[in-house]
C-alpha cells in the first residue's frame, strides 16, 4: 500500500503525520519526502544516508552545422526552451520541461538529448525503514521531473519491494502536489480547524478527488479554531481518521526534532488507530469511483 | 536606413509605447526613411505561460528590424536580441510610438548594454 500524506496549506503537520506513521507502522515501510522543494522529513527520521544520486532532466542540443533554421523545434516547444533570432539558433536550458518533441521532431537529426541536473536523489534507512529524499537544486524550477525519477528510484530498489510507502507530499494542489499522490492507494489530508486550514483542505479535496482515490482527514491542533473544518468533512463525506490535540508536549517535542508518535505516549496510540483506520480506508471503495461507476 | 521596432499598446504610430517587451500587446516596425510602417501582432506570446520575451524576441527579428524601441526588456529576450543583433533602447515609455522614433532620430536613446527586468523565472 502506497500512503500520501498530503494537505493544501502548508505548515498543518504533513511530515509530523508522515514521521510518526513511519515509527508506528506495523510492518518496516518506505519513508519517502517527495517535498523536494524543500524536504524535511530527514530532520525527524535521522536517517544514515548511505547513497545519493544526480537527477538530470533530458534538454536539446543543437548542431550547428546539422540546423537549417527549419523552426520545426521552435514551433514545437510548448516552453520556448528554442528560439531562431534571424539566422542564429539558441536554447535556453533552464526553460526545458524535457518533453523530448524537438530531437524526435527534428528531420535533420541536429538535435540530440543533452541533460540539465534537477536536483539528487537520497537514500538509507531509519531504524527498520528505509528512507528516499528528493532534494531540487536550488535554481531550478521544475520539481515534477524530479520527483518521478525518485519514484523510479523505488520502483528499482529491491530493498524495497514489498513493503508499504509512506509519502511526505508537498503542500499545495498544483503539479508537485498532485505528482506526489497519484500513484499513492490512500491520500491522508492534514489539515487545522481554522479559516485557511479548511479553505485549503477544499481545494485539496476538489484536486485529488479526480484521481478516484480514497481520502481521509486528519485534523492537527485539534482544540483551536472552529468547527467549520468538521462541519465541511460531514457535509462532503470525508472521514475524520484522526485528531491531534494543540498541546504544549507535542510542540516540544516536534521543536526539538522528535517525532511526536515516539515522543509522547499518548501520540504512540492516536496513530496506531490511525494506522488501522487508513488501512480500512484502503478496503473501501472511495466516493468518486461509486459516482464513475453510477 | 535599419528598420526600427517599437513594442506598441495600438496598431498606429500614434500608439503608446508599450512598455512591456514579452508581452507587448505588438510591435510597430517603421523604416525611418519614408516613416512607413506596419503593425505586427503579438498576442500569441501574450497568452504563453512562459518564454513570451523569447517568441516576441522571434517575432522581433522575424521583421528584419534592426533597432528595438521598448519600456523593459528581461535577461532572456536581452540575450536573444544581442545574438540576433537588435540593439535595443530601453526605457522607452510614457510615449507614443512616433515620439519614442524622434527621440532615437535624435540620437536621445542610448543603446542598453545589459536587461533592465529581472525576468520572472531567474
Amino acid at each position: 500500500m502506497i500512503v500520501a500524506v498530503a494537505s493544501g496549506k502548508g505548515g498543518t503537520g504533513k511530515t509530523t503525520v508522515s514521521a510518526s506513521l513511519a515509527s508506528v507502522w506495523p510492518s518496516p515501510v518506505v519513508a519517502v519526502d517527495l517535498d523536494v522543494e524543500e524536504p524535511n522529513l530527514h530532520l525527524f527520521m535521522n536517517p544514515a544516508i548511505s547513497a545519493q544520486e544526480p537527477s538530470y532532466i533530458e534538454i536539446p542540443e543543437i548542431d550547428d552545422e546539422k540546423c537549417t533554421r527549419c523552426r520545426a523545434c521552435t514551433d514545437i516547444c510548448q516552453f520556448k526552451a528554442i528560439g531562431i533570432f534571424g539566422e542564429v539558433v539558441m536554447t535556453f536550458p533552464e526553460m526545458c520541461h524535457g518533453c523530448g518533441a524537438c530531437w524526435t521532431i527534428c528531420p535533420e537529426e541536429a538535435i540530440t538529448p543533452g541533460k540539465r541536473e534537477l536536483g539528487q536523489i537520497l537514500s538509507g534507512r531509519s531504524g527498520p525503514s528505509a528512507f528516499v529524499m528528493g532534494r531540487l537544486r536550488v535554481g531550478e524550477a521544475m520539481s515534477p521531473p524530479l520527483m518521478r525519477d525518485v519514484k523510479r528510484h523505488l520502483n528499482g530498489g529491491s530493498g524495497y519491494a514489498g513493503r508499504d510507502i509512506i509519502i511526505d507530499a508537498p503542500p499545495g494542489v498544483s503539479c508537485p502536489a498532485i505528482n506526489a499522490v497519484m500513484d499513492a492507494d490512500v491520500i491522508v489530508l492534514v489539515t487545522e480547524p481554522t479559516p485557511f486550514g479548511l479553505y485549503d483542505l477544499a481545494l485539496a479535496q476538489q484536486a485529488f478527488a479526480p484521481l478516484g482515490k480514497p481520502m481521509g482527514v486528519v485534523i492537527n491542533r485539534a482544540d483551536i479554531g472552529t468547527r467549520d473544518v468538521y462541519d465541511h468533512c460531514q457535509k462532503t463525506g470525508l472521514t475524520i481518521l484522526a485528531e491531534i490535540p494543540y498541546q504544549r508536549d507535542i510542540a516540544e517535542a516536534y521543536a526539538k526534532g522528535r517525532i511526536i508518535a515516539v515522543a509522547v505516549p499518548s501520540m504512540r496510540a492516536l496513530f496506531e488507530t490511525l494506522v488501522g483506520q487508513i488501512k480500512t480506508l484502503h478496503g473501501q471503495p472511495s466516493m468518486a469511483r461509486e459516482v464513475q461507476h453510477a | 536606413m535599419e528598420k526600427i521596432a517599437v513594442s506598441s499598446e495600438g496598431p498606429d504610430m500614434d500608439a503608446r509605447v508599450d512598455p512591456r517587451f514579452g508581452r507587448a500587446a505588438g510591435f510597430i516596425i517603421i523604416d525611418p526613411d519614408t516613416m512607413a510602417f506596419e503593425y505586427v501582432d503579438n498576442g500569441s506570446s501574450q497568452v504563453m505561460a512562459q518564454g513570451a520575451g523569447i517568441q516576441a524576441a522571434e517575432i522581433v527579428a522575424a521583421t528584419g528590424a534592426r533597432v528595438l524601441l521598448t519600456g523593459f526588456v528581461g535577461p532572456k529576450a536581452f540575450q536573444a536580441l544581442n545574438a540576433a543583433g537588435i540593439r535595443i533602447g530601453q526605457n522607452v515609455d510614457n510615449l507614443t510610438v512616433r515620439e519614442a522614433v524622434q527621440r532615437f532620430q535624435a540620437g536621445d536613446v542610448p543603446v542598453a548594454d545589459a536587461p533592465n527586468s529581472r525576468g520572472h523565472r531567474s
